[in-house]
């Protein structure tokens, strides 16, 4: 056995209103970049829908993943390592930017520009590609809210699938049925068939806590790991000639603070925390034969943070003591191994994701409330589970290679938790029926209620940081724990405020922010008391307060007041709080009033 | 004259090739890709990039048989000089004659596709051109000792004698010297590709990827070392977006 961690993801669909708040985030920290403009690390799509890139799930076309030879043992479905070698002047399956999109910006500089004239200017769309005029037809979620579903909705890979098995009838029902949104982010695989397709060796996965990255200095642009990504979350860089991918951002979770995605979750469904896993078995487990079995044997994996012979590997891997503390408050590993209602995202392509789903129940629970129905009743949900089999046929293809008992269980957990935590606010007492209906204990039940629904923050995220004895190795450099009282706290470096070493921005950010959500007022009171607002200030002058304060200067003004200020006498009025903050200091004031 | 070609040029060739590589190895890794267009277009490319790399790769092997290995241990495995060189003729001349026309279809794609031709940089011009002239020139010799009778030039006796003396630092000057001038085109060509080979994207080719055959699928690596952000300039590969409005200015 040995014992390796893993930082890991988990989402909760249920709570997932589509908002696009973790891709817009993400493509502003890592994407935002030429040659990444039609690169979204994290997407979130809708489904059924086709997905980004479009009809990604296609395998047979895109050949990503892993496949069992004759032998039964793993082999790329994209081929072996001398295909890959002799297909490598022209990747024979590679998708491109039509597959995608074509990202575009428009010519907003039209709109002041335009000379005067009967028609309104318009901001025509112009291709971040050629530079050119160009018709926007696609985009990363053009089928946003089933938008043109009804025509394209039998592009889906998976109702492609659904439907070859069960006929046309589902047809009609299906699309009235359900929808709900798949955020999706690089998958951090444990057997990562991205990896396995780089001819340079580039991509590799970190030792300490599983993420995988690209070395950009030793990528050399083959673009085989796009072909071997089945979830095609490797994005070819076409102004640099690099692969790129979604970095777990890994600053961010080095100084144990959470991702970008998951940090501006609205719905705050998204939980961090630590696997560990058997690093010796993960081959084995990839390779059992039934599919079906795929998902339990990547569970099996994943070893229990309280077991003495698990801590005492740990131990000999060199696993700190704080990192196992981490795995065993890990609301990942609750939810995916303790619960068992987080699932993992297509086990069929064998390459062990990382990022796990909490399959939504609401198609469920809308479908009952609609129909007039108590939909939070167990009994009700239970039999409306069984029954709307097209739903629960579709998140078995998404996360169970098909298996429906799986996700009918998750499923029935979910509405049992529902239903149980709804009779204890209504003041009756704890149904304790309920929970044994779905194998769980009441105690337990309300454990994942809290984790699940309440979700508190440090109860999301538990994100070891990286260790201090390690802190010379980290990107964003410096002692995390120098940190802990944010940035006001930093020591002046002995030669001025820029120097010595800088603070990284991710905590900076960070603590500013958390600073704002924490305060009392609206505006943090000793910051910001006595500065003058921008918005009201006219321009002339350089009124006391328009500067904050500097050591050399605690009176929140450039100059002193010797320099003008109160020497010009009582200077005009010319209302705002920024005359408030005292007369201008600037003898260029010393006009006549504007205003009688 | 001749001692300026055949007898210095080479050295300086080499010196440049070695160093320039060493020296882009060590400071421009993040430069060195294959900077692959198939993301804008991928059907020309499917078809004319493979023939175009099998056929240089003979190429490649061709002019290994025809300068490293002597006349006499051919003739030793009893090898005559018609069998030889109808060998290097039909498939020296089928391998260049894919190259080029691998090459053309490159370039003319490379011209066509609007956002291919954007993506071409001068340095990349500048490498077609001599990459083109060496291929043709080479092609000319083959071809000019078919039409040109009597077996054309037997460069076994000239340039490869002088190919293999470099490398024992006595270049045996007067023996390329003999060497019709087509041979001398493109000899000076090629070495001329060779001196810029560094500096563009030809570089991809140094690190052709062999040792995948024999690593292991999945690579474990620990933190890596490295500055701190904000103490080093900003990386290649974050420049902001945008568009060349090619209309307006």
């Amino acid at each position: 056995m040995k014992v390796m961690a893993q930082v890991g993801m988990v989402m909760n669909l249920d709570k997932c209103i589509g908002c696009h708040t973790c891709s817009v985030t993400c493509k502003q920290a890592w994407t935002n970049r030429a040659g990444t403009e039609y690169v979204w690390f994290n997407n979130v799509e809708t489904r059924p829908g086709q997905g980004y890139p479009r009809r990604y799930e296609d395998q047979e076309k895109w050949r990503g993943g892993w496949e069992l030879n004759r032998r039964g043992r793993l082999k790329l479905k994209g081929g072996g390592r001398l295909k890959k070698l002799f297909g490598i002047f022209a990747s024979p399956v590679q998708p491109e930017l039509d597959d995608y999109y074509e990202p575009w910006t428009y010519d907003y500089e039209t709109l002041t520009d335009a000379p005067l004239g009967d028609d309104f200017p318009v901001a025509r769309p112009k291709s971040l590609i050629t530079g050119k005029d160009m018709k926007v037809e696609w985009s990363a979620n053009w089928d946003d809210n089933l938008g043109g579903t009804s025509e394209l909705g039998h592009l889906d890979p998976i109702v492609e699938k659904i439907r070859k098995e069960s006929e046309d009838k589902i047809k009609f029902e299906f699309e009235q049925t359900f929808m709900f949104y798949l955020p999706r982010i690089c998958e951090h695989c444990l057997n990562p068939s991205c990896m396995a397709s780089c001819p340079s060796g580039a991509i590799y996965k970190r030792e300490e806590d599983g993420i995988v990255l690209v070395d950009q200095d030793r990528c050399r642009g083959w673009r085989q790991c796009i072909t071997g990504c089945p979830y095609k979350k490797m994005y070819f860089n076409h102004k640099t000639g690099k692969a790129e991918k979604c970095t777990f951002c890994y600053p961010r979770i080095e100084v144990g603070i959470p991702t970008v995605c998951s940090e501006t979750c609205v719905g705050r469904l998204r939980y961090i925390g630590i696997f560990l896993y058997d690093a010796d078995r993960v081959t084995e487990a990839a390779s059992i034969e039934d599919e079906k079995e795929l998902y339990q044997a990547q569970l099996d994996l994943m070893l229990d943070p309280d077991d003495p012979e698990v801590i005492a590997g740990a131990r000999a891997e060199g696993i700190p003591e704080d990192w196992m503390d981490a795995a065993r408050r890990s609301p990942v590993y609750k939810m995916a191994k303790v619960y068992k209602v987080a699932l993992p995202l297509h086990p069929e392509y064998r390459t062990m994701p990382m990022v796990w789903y909490v399959p939504p129940l609401s198609p469920v629970v809308d479908l009952l409330s609609e129909q007039g129905h108590d939909a939070e009743d167990a009994g009700n949900l239970f039999g409306a589970i069984e029954s709307l089999r097209i739903p629960v046929e579709y998140l078995a293809e998404l996360f169970t290679a098909g298996d429906t008992e799986i996700v009918t269980g998750v499923l029935r957990k979910l509405a049992a938790m529902r239903s149980f935590m709804r009779g204890i606010s209504l003041g009756n007492d704890p149904d304790d029926s309920i929970p044994e209906a779905v194998g769980m204990e009441p105690e337990a039940m309300y454990e994942m209620y809290r984790l699940m629904a309440i979700a508190k923050y440090n109860e999301r995220y538990v994100i070891p940081k990286a260790h201090v004895e390690q802190a010379h190795n980290l990107e964003e450099m410096g002692c995390s724990l120098d940190f802990d009282d944010g940035p006001g706290m930093y020591p002046s470096d002995p030669f001025g405020e820029a120097s010595g070493k800088p603070t990284p921005v991710a905590v900076e950010n960070f603590y500013a922010l958390k600073q704002r959500q924490t305060t009392d007022g609206q505006t943090e009171p000793g910051e910001l008391r006595g500065r003058v607002n921008l918005l009201n200030w006219d321009g002339r002058g350089v009124p006391r307060g328009l500067f904050p304060k500097t050591e050399d200067n605690p009176q929140m003004s450039p100059d002193s007041p010797a320099h003008g200020g109160g020497a010009a006498g009582p200077g005009p009025d010319y209302g705002g709080p920024s005359s408030q903050a005292g007369p201008s200091g600037n003898p260029l004031e010393s006009q006549p009033p504007r205003e009688p | 004259m001749d001692i300026l070609l055949w007898g210095v040029l080479p050295y300086v060739m080499v010196a440049i090739l070695v160093g320039g590589s060493i020296w882009r190895y060590k400071y421009d890794q993040f430069g060195w890709t294959t900077r692959s267009s198939q993301l804008y277009e991928s059907k020309l490319l499917r078809i004319g990039s493979p023939i175009f790399h099998f056929g240089i790769l003979a190429v490649i092997a061709g002019h290994f048989f025809g300068l490293v290995i002597p006349k006499s241990w051919t003739e030793a495995v009893g090898m005559s000089q018609d069998f030889y060189h109808f060998n290097a003729l039909f498939v020296g001349g089928i391998a260049g004659i894919g190259t080029l026309g691998g090459i053309i279809l490159l370039i003319i794609r490379r011209r066509t596709t609007g956002p291919v031709f954007m993506a071409t940089t001068k340095n990349d011009k500048l490498m077609y051109v001599v990459l083109v002239a060496a291929i043709v020139f080479g092609l000319w010799t083959t071809l000019a000792s078919v039409f040109l009778g009597d077996h054309g030039h037997n460069y076994r006796e000239t340039v490869s004698p002088w190919f293999r003396s470099l490398f024992i630092l006595q270049p045996d000057i007067a023996s390329m010297a003999a060497a019709p001038f087509s041979f001398h085109l493109h000899t000076l060509v090629g070495m001329l590709l060779f001196c810029i080979w560094p500096f563009t994207r030809l570089v991809h080719a140094f690190t052709a990827p062999l040792h995948y055959l024999f690593r292991p699928y999945i690579v474990y690596r620990s933190r890596d070392v490295g500055p701190a952000p904000g103490s080093r300039a900003r990386l290649p590969g974050w420049q902001p977006v945008g568009t060349r409005d090619r209309d307006r200015k």
